[in-house]
């Protein structure tokens, strides 16, 4: 125990972060680890490059999506607390947590786990998914055997599912409802932040 | 009560087919043959020698004169009595289903046992005897097998294999563990005297204790079905129920060794011998299993000459990799289930639609059909009075050991299992997986193959096997049902297939991965992720046909489906209100290519109806396709035959169809075919339709080209936009210009929607078997370019139109359409086909004789 909490002791505002996110000692060493080992140079802070170092993350199609999300606007770092947090969406739920009455939503909540999906496709944050940048998605995931035509009218198709004020976009509530039925708290979540 | 009246008629047709069957037995005094009911090999050899018979018979009396008709019983008797039990047992169904009170109260699989005790109770008050039975060889040769194959190609494979863990966790361990303590606990209570007095061992108790452990697919399934539970609780009961059965066959084999083993040459290194043989045993019949599946794949790349008869193959080979298991005393049922899981998509994607469906249906009616002969089976098996040796203690103890024991086996196992699931299995899903545990046909099968030379109680046995399945099939598949509403088991969430929600399924494996990257470690997405990989790389390659792999997105096949289930669903609507008739009154503006909303559907309208009438047979949704079966082409033939004759003197109408006339005829019959559905056709048809078709596509090409100038191409396009549509969608129509056509078309109204429908559905190979077509059907896809252009010029017009008042309710979604299928039906595999099936049937003379 005494390398765990001197470890610990290490990263600042621990109980906070801990308090927020709702991980356990063990994984806020863990990340704060791998939080070490991405950081090549010791800056104490990430920046796209070290994210893009990782192999398997470069092939993803969406994986530029992902590292973007990581960072707030107009940041280039991240530090390990907004990383922890980051990562803290994808906790699945603890149901067994008696849920205090007062506090804020938790980061894995339902909700919050949709935020950060929609955000994905959200690039410029004007807080609904347009046809273009619906477009983007599906272009960089379905990859070539699909034509453009195809794409534009998966695209169409997509955003008139989904949107009920038939501006020709989907925000984040019809976003919400259109995924209603879908299994977010398992979809979005990881079995070893558990 | 019309009702009452035909349930009336059904029970007296029941009465006199087992009548009959009775007589037939009384008459021919074979009793020991004891009616095989299902048996092919058996059948063969009583026909053989039944024909032995009854030649020599005849051969040796001498015939006066020459008999007109014989009486030749015995040459069709067996056969027969299988052919009627069959028929008996299935019209059992038939009246099974016939009251929707009943069976949503009582499951099927109950009903059918109590069908079975009411034919029972008519063989016994005829025959003071019991006549037939289920013989365990029938039942494990010729019945189970469909089941399994059936089970586990329709298995919803990601589920099955995300959940493969917990599956196998209940599957092995848990049927071990009721085995092993049912047995125990018997043998205990039976040493304590609570049974009186018995000849049985520990061992056989053991014995017992594992014929005891198979939960049934069957049963459980039929129940499950009826209840709708969520998908993870129904995964893991007909996942488990499946792979149980293997396990608890390889577990009786294990004993029934033990047993003829005898108790004192049992030591330690024979125990561990049979530990082994259990782990050989199962892994090597789900390895053969695999082995199967590789092969059924790899061959359905190489079927494409012989459809016909390409769904028979997997069905022949599932069956084989049954009994290769069986020969090699592998496990039997491990290695169909998984030949039926491992080869499901790779035949999907080789195979052609129609063979796919075709398996599906017939897989389906195997199954179902022998899943009733088997509960009708069970009931009548409670007429065998031998069977009936009463031990209360034995009989009740069971029933209380098996039910105790499966809980405390579910619920310690899903403890186990919920300290690493990601999401845990609730309490009330672990206690209906409990209650589910429903003993079926392969106890009562396991049960009835016991050797009574070695297990003197073997009745005792097989009575208190049959009890405790009528018991857990009627009684806890009656209680299933209130139990679920009551607990409150969620229930499978029926949502409508949604573009949106497949796209963030997608966009969520990815963001997971990209997760699970990021913190560094190996999780359930990289592994997810590594074995697509493989797949996609290896396996596909290796078992997939070339054309096949290079099929189209998931996500796009998504949206073709759902455009057809809108375009179904924009028909049936249409004609509630009477209608579709909108396409008429502006059919004229069609033909003066005036861009207008009505012209616009007119064009859209016949390539969905096109791509309906072939899609039929691949969906699944019966209850639309029939409608749209029975409707389209009644209406499309209508409709145009008028619009048609209106705009003949139309000159652009004139123009059009001489370039394009070659391609309308459609309307013959086909001829019969041994092996092929398809329409005969001169080679110098197939050369000149060829020519033509190259000739036009080469055009569009130049067209897109040379389309620089906005104004002229816009034209142009529409004119193009118009023959493309004639020629794919607008084949009755074109009919019509002939004019005594019309009239034979309209006036045998309902032969000629047969006859279209039929084309339709059965001519469509016809073109691309024909190799010479081949490099037409791919080029669409260029073709489509000016199309692009052309939604681009008009688009805003378009958009201006979509909500015009007379869309019919509920569909604003087909209003898109319009822009999906400037892209999409140009280049749809459906409409490919039409499209290439379409020229070889136009030439109406050098036809015509050929059916006249």
């Amino acid at each position: 125990m005494g390398s765990t909490s001197s470890t610990l002791l290490k990263i600042p505002n621990v109980e906070v972060l801990m308090q927020e996110t709702g991980f356990s000692p063990a994984h806020i060493i863990r990340l704060h680890d791998r939080f070490k080992a991405l950081d090549k140079e010791g800056r104490g802070h990430l920046c796209p490059q070290d994210f893009g170092a990782i192999k398997e993350l470069a092939m993803n199609p969406i994986g530029d999506r992902i590292i973007g999300a990581f960072f707030s606007p107009g940041k280039e770092t991240v530090d390990f607390h907004t990383f922890v947090k980051i990562l803290a969406h994808f906790r699945p739920v603890d149901k067994d947590r008696p849920k205090e009455p007062n506090s804020p939503e938790p980061i894995n909540s339902r909700s919050n786990k949709l935020k950060f999906a929609f955000q994905l496709y959200d690039q410029d944050k004007d807080g609904k998914i347009s046809r273009d940048e619906l477009l983007k998605v599906l272009r960089s995931m379905l990859g070539m055997q699909v034509t453009e035509e195809q794409l534009e009218s998966i695209a169409d198709r997509t955003i008139q599912e989904a949107d009920l004020d038939r501006d020709e976009a989907i925000s984040f509530e019809e976003f919400r409802k259109s995924l209603e039925k879908v299994n977010i708290d398992h979809k979005m979540s990881i079995r070893f932040l558990r | 009560m019309a009702f009452l009246q035909q349930f009336a008629l059904l029970l007296a047709l029941l009465i006199i087919f087992s009548t009959s069957c009775k007589t037939a037995m009384l008459e021919v005094d074979s009793a020991e043959v004891g009616l095989n009911y299902s048996l092919k090999s058996s059948a063969i050899e009583n026909i053989s020698t039944s024909t032995n018979d009854s030649t020599g018979g005849h051969g040796s009396s001498t015939i006066t004169t020459l008999p007109i008709v014989i009486w030749k019983w015995h040459h069709v008797e067996t056969p027969y009595l299988v052919a009627l039990w069959i028929l008996t047992c299935w019209l059992c169904k038939l009246v099974a289903e016939l009251n929707h009170n009943i069976t949503s109260v009582i499951p099927e699989s109950g009903l059918l046992i109590m069908m079975g005790f009411i034919l029972g109770g008519i063989v016994w008050g005829a025959d003071k005897a019991q006549t037939f039975k289920l013989i365990p060889v029938n039942f494990f040769y010729y019945l189970l097998p469909q089941i399994v194959l059936d089970a586990s190609y329709c298995m919803p494979n990601k589920l099955f294999f995300s959940n493969l863990g917990a599956i196998l966790v209940h599957a092995v361990i848990g049927t071990c563990w009721n085995a092993g303590t049912v047995g125990i606990a018997l043998w205990g209570c039976y040493e304590g005297g609570a049974m009186g007095n018995l000849n049985i061992g520990l061992l056989q108790f053991l014995l017992f204790g594992a014929l005891m452990s198979a939960v049934d697919p069957v049963a459980v399934i039929a129940v499950f079905e009826e209840v709708h539970v969520n998908e993870v609780l129904y995964i893991l009961v007909f996942g488990e129920s499946l792979l149980n059965d293997g396990v608890t066959v390889v577990l009786y084999n294990v004993f029934d060794a033990f047993v003829s083993l005898g108790g004192p040459k049992i030591n330690a290194a024979e125990i561990i011998k049979g530990i082994i043989s259990f782990f050989v045993v199962s892994f090597g019949g789900s390895f053969l299993g695999v082995v199967f599946a590789v092969l059924i794949s790899m061959l359905t790349r190489v079927t494409k000459n012989v459809q016909v008869i390409e769904a028979g193959f997997i069905i022949v080979l599932g069956y084989l990799s049954y009994l290769t298991a069986e020969m090699l005393s592998l496990s039997a049922i491990l290695s169909i289930t998984f030949c039926g899981v491992c080869c499901q998509k790779y035949i999907t994607a080789n195979m052609d639609e129609k063979s796919v469906t075709t398996l599906r249906y017939v897989l389906k009616v195997m199954a179902n059909g022998s899943e009733t002969m088997i509960f009708v089976f069970l009931g009548l098996s409670a007429i065998d009075q031998n069977i009936w040796v009463w031990n209360t203690g034995f009989i009740l103890l069971t029933i209380l050991f098996i039910v105790i024991f499966r809980f405390m086996g579910v619920f310690f196992l899903n403890w186990l299992l919920n300290q690493s699931r990601l999401i845990p299995i609730d309490l009330t899903d672990q206690f209906v997986m409990g209650y589910g545990g429903l003993r079926g046909a392969v106890a009562y099968g396991l049960a009835a193959s016991l050797d009574e030379k070695k297990i003197p109680e073997k009745n005792l046995m097989l009575g208190t096997t049959l009890i405790v399945v009528y018991f857990t099939v009627i009684l806890q598949g009656i209680t299933m049902k209130p139990l679920v509403q009551w607990l409150k088991v969620k229930r499978a969430a029926h949502s409508d297939l949604k573009l949106i929600e497949k796209l963030n399924n997608r966009a969520f494996d990815h963001i997971l991965s990209a997760v699970e990257d990021i913190c560094g470690r190996i999780g359930d997405n990289w592994w997810t992720r590594g074995w697509n990989r493989f797949e996609e790389n290896y396996i596909s390659w290796l078992l997939m046909k070339p054309k096949a792999r290079k099929n189209r997105d998931y996500l796009f096949s998504i949206f073709h489906k759902l455009n057809l289930e809108d375009a179904v669903n924009y028909v049936s609507e249409g004609e509630r209100q009477g209608s579709l008739a909108f396409i008429r009154s502006d059919e004229v503006a069609n033909v003066d290519f005036k861009k207008q909303f009505g012209s616009e559907f007119t064009d859209v309208m016949p390539d969905i109806m096109v791509n309906m009438s072939n899609y039929e047979l691949g969906i699944e949704n019966f209850s639309v396709t029939s409608i749209v079966k029975d409707t389209i082409p009644s209406v499309s033939l209508d409709i145009h035959g008028k619009d048609r004759k209106n705009a003949a003197d139309d000159i652009n109408a004139h123009h059009l169809l001489q370039q394009h006339l070659y391609r309308s005829r459609k309307n013959h019959r086909h001829k019969f075919s041994r092996s092929h559905f398809s329409i005969n056709q001169s080679e110098d048809e197939v050369q000149e339709i060829f020519q033509r078709t190259m000739r036009s596509r080469l055009e569009s090409f130049k067209s897109a080209k040379m389309g620089v100038n906005p104004a002229k191409k816009i034209t142009k396009h529409h004119k193009k936009d118009l023959t493309h549509k004639m020629a794919n969608g607008h084949p009755d129509g074109t009919d019509h210009l002939y004019g005594d056509e019309v009239d034979s078309a309209v006036g045998s109204e309902t032969g000629a929607i047969r006859g279209t429908f039929m084309r339709d559905t059965y001519t469509v190979r016809a073109g691309i078997e024909n190799p010479v077509f081949l490099p037409a059907m791919d080029s669409p896809t260029h073709s489509s370019l000016p199309w692009l252009m052309e939604t681009d010029a008009v688009a805003p017009s378009q958009r201006a139109q979509w909500r015009l008042p007379w869309t019919p309710n509920r569909l604003r979604r087909l209003a898109p359409m319009r822009v999906s299928t400037c892209s999409t039906d140009s280049f749809l595999m459906a409409d490919l086909e039409e499209h290439e099936e379409k020229p070889q049937t136009d030439h109406e003379e050098e036809i015509r004789p050929v059916f006249d």
